[in-house]
């Protein structure tokens, strides 16, 4: 990362709710073409639902979002997505009526410049063996996460957001999506990471967001992780 | 000629013959209802209104335009599809926030209100719709005499109901309406328009509400009541197969078609509610339909 680097992505004031629950208080971060960010905070501090808010899903917020300088605040999710930015959700949305690989081509195409069906099944090998298998759903937790991850790299989509790609799997399954992250990093893309293992996102990420009760409330570099343990732990609480 | 309990076979494959018929109509008709509930969640009561609209469309379209049957078959499901996208737009889409209750609630006002009007203007007593002239007559086939009009029907509505199936289950339109009946939040977050599907999905359910109208105007006579009579049926039969199912719909319409017409060969008085009776024992062993998934 470097200050010449182009701000693709800036977050400021943004506030959100569910209904009457005011669940964003004041998100503040940016990021630039070609960073891995974390967003890093305990659970219910507000991760998900920033990226829900980017994405437009969380419709009632204020404050502003910016895509390579366009606003988005009052855009439907269908229209920020079509701007380049593509979601895995922390629940992973595997269509269960739809094929292995009919998951893997549902996205539109928005753009040019996605990943080849080939690099993707390079990236992903396991994906190519199940490809025909009969529902997405009958994969094993590790392989609907990959699942997830793949359908939304061949879109032509330049940020990704991606929503605890860690969660629940077993460590090498972890190291193996740490592996892809860094590959996908090296073909130009820029990942904002919602992570509450903070070993994995320190294995990963060029800068680290802390998140606490609805606001950004530290920025530390990955390089400064070590001198700034203490401070995490008490953030995280681990 | 051998006999089967007793039943002459001419009797037997008859009344086969007319619940298969009966079958096309339920299997098309309940097919239009699930494709609409599976991806709006809205039981749509107007469906019977709409296949009445359908034949009263082929109807009117020779009547006062001179437009004859093979036109119709195409033009009256585009009419009525038309109609349902107005419908959807201007008030169904108001409702998709709201409970199940309230769609159901507004098209079976709808339904009335194009049932009220048709029946202001045209009576109760049927419009009669010739068959075209290329399918009237039939084949004696030795061991019964086959109207060509209604294997025309059986033919017709096969088709539709497997082009529907493949369209959904096999290409890529269908992979979206598919994905978009389960989650429409995260198929619109990946960039498609689910507002325009939902549109003309509900257009093309009742577009084969219409396209059934037509296929039946040459059978029973153009009739404002001929939808409400069907489509308590059809609900008993989408109940039956499972709400939402595509291939559920479309194998119990004819299924039911056929042993209604078995049970008016071996015990007529039992053939009025013999599709209740099912539909009751359906729900009380396999709640969610036989071909749906548990809720």
């Amino acid at each position: 990362m470097t200050d010449a680097a182009k701000l693709l992505l800036k977050v400021s004031d943004l506030q959100g709710w569910y209904g009457e629950s005011h669940v964003l208080h004041g998100i503040n971060f940016e990021v630039h073409q070609g960073e891995v960010v974390t967003l890093l905070g305990r659970n219910g501090a507000g991760k998900t639902s920033t990226l829900l808010a980017i994405m437009g899903i969380l419709a009632k917020r204020t404050g502003s979002v910016t895509f390579a300088g366009t606003e988005m605040i009052g855009m439907q999710p269908r229209h920020i997505a079509r701007l380049g930015i593509a979601l895995c959700p922390e629940e992973r949305g595997i269509f269960s009526s739809l094929s292995v690989e009919e998951n893997l081509l549902l996205p539109p195409r928005i753009a040019e410049g996605g990943l080849s069906i080939e690099r993707i099944y390079d990236l992903f090998p396991n994906l190519k063996e199940r490809r025909a298998s009969s529902q997405g759903t009958k994969l094993s937790g590790g392989e609907q996460q990959m699942l997830a991850i793949a359908r939304i790299l061949r879109t032509g989509a330049k940020m990704l957001l991606l929503d605890e790609p860690t969660e629940g799997l077993a460590p090498v399954i972890v190291q193996q999506i740490g592996r892809t992250i860094a590959a996908l990093k090296e073909e130009g893309f820029t990942i904002v990471l919602v992570e509450q293992n903070f070993r994995f996102a320190a294995s990963v990420a060029d800068r680290h967001y802390i998140v606490d009760q609805g606001k950004v409330v530290d920025m530390i570099p990955n390089s400064e992780l070590e001198q700034n343990t203490q401070k995490l732990h008490d953030y995280l609480g681990v | 000629m051998f006999e089967l309990l007793g039943v002459p076979p001419q009797v037997l494959l008859g009344q086969l013959l007319l619940g298969l018929i009966n079958g096309s109509f339920y299997a098309v008709l309940s097919l239009g209802l699930a494709v609409i509930f599976g991806l709006l969640n809205i039981i749509n009561f107007a469906h019977g209104a709409l296949y009445m609209a359908g034949a009263f469309a082929a109807w009117m379209l020779l009547h006062y335009l001179g437009i004859g049957y093979w036109p119709a078959l195409i033009l009256a499901p585009l009419i009525v599809g038309a109609f349902g996208i107005v419908l959807e737009r201007t008030m169904l889409s108001r409702l998709y926030h709201l409970d199940h209750l309230y769609g159901l609630l507004l098209t079976f006002g709808l339904a009335l209100i194009i049932q009220g009007l048709f029946r202001n203007y045209y009576g109760i007593s049927g419009l009669p719709y010739q068959i075209p002239d290329l399918l009237s007559g039939g084949h004696n086939l030795g061991f019964m005499f086959l109207p060509n009009y209604r294997a025309w029907v059986v033919a017709a509505s096969v088709l539709v109901c497997f082009g529907t199936w493949f369209m959904i289950e096999k290409t890529r339109l269908g992979a979206y309406l598919r994905a978009a009946t389960e989650n429409p939040i995260l198929v619109g977050a990946f960039g498609v328009n689910v507002p325009l599907m939902i549109m003309l999905t509900y257009g093309f359910g009742v577009a084969l509400a219409g396209f059934a109208g037509v296929l039946a105007a040459p059978i029973y006579s153009v009739n404002p009541t001929m939808g409400e009579q069907l489509i308590i049926v059809v609900f008993a039969v989408v109940v039956i197969g499972g709400m939402g199912s595509i291939m559920g719909a479309i194998v119990t319409g004819y299924m039911l078609g056929l042993i209604e017409g078995l049970t008016r060969v071996f015990y007529p008085e039992g053939s009025a509610v013999v599709i209740f009776v099912i539909m009751a024992i359906v729900l009380m062993i396999k709640p969610e339909g036989l071909f749906g998934r548990p809720a």
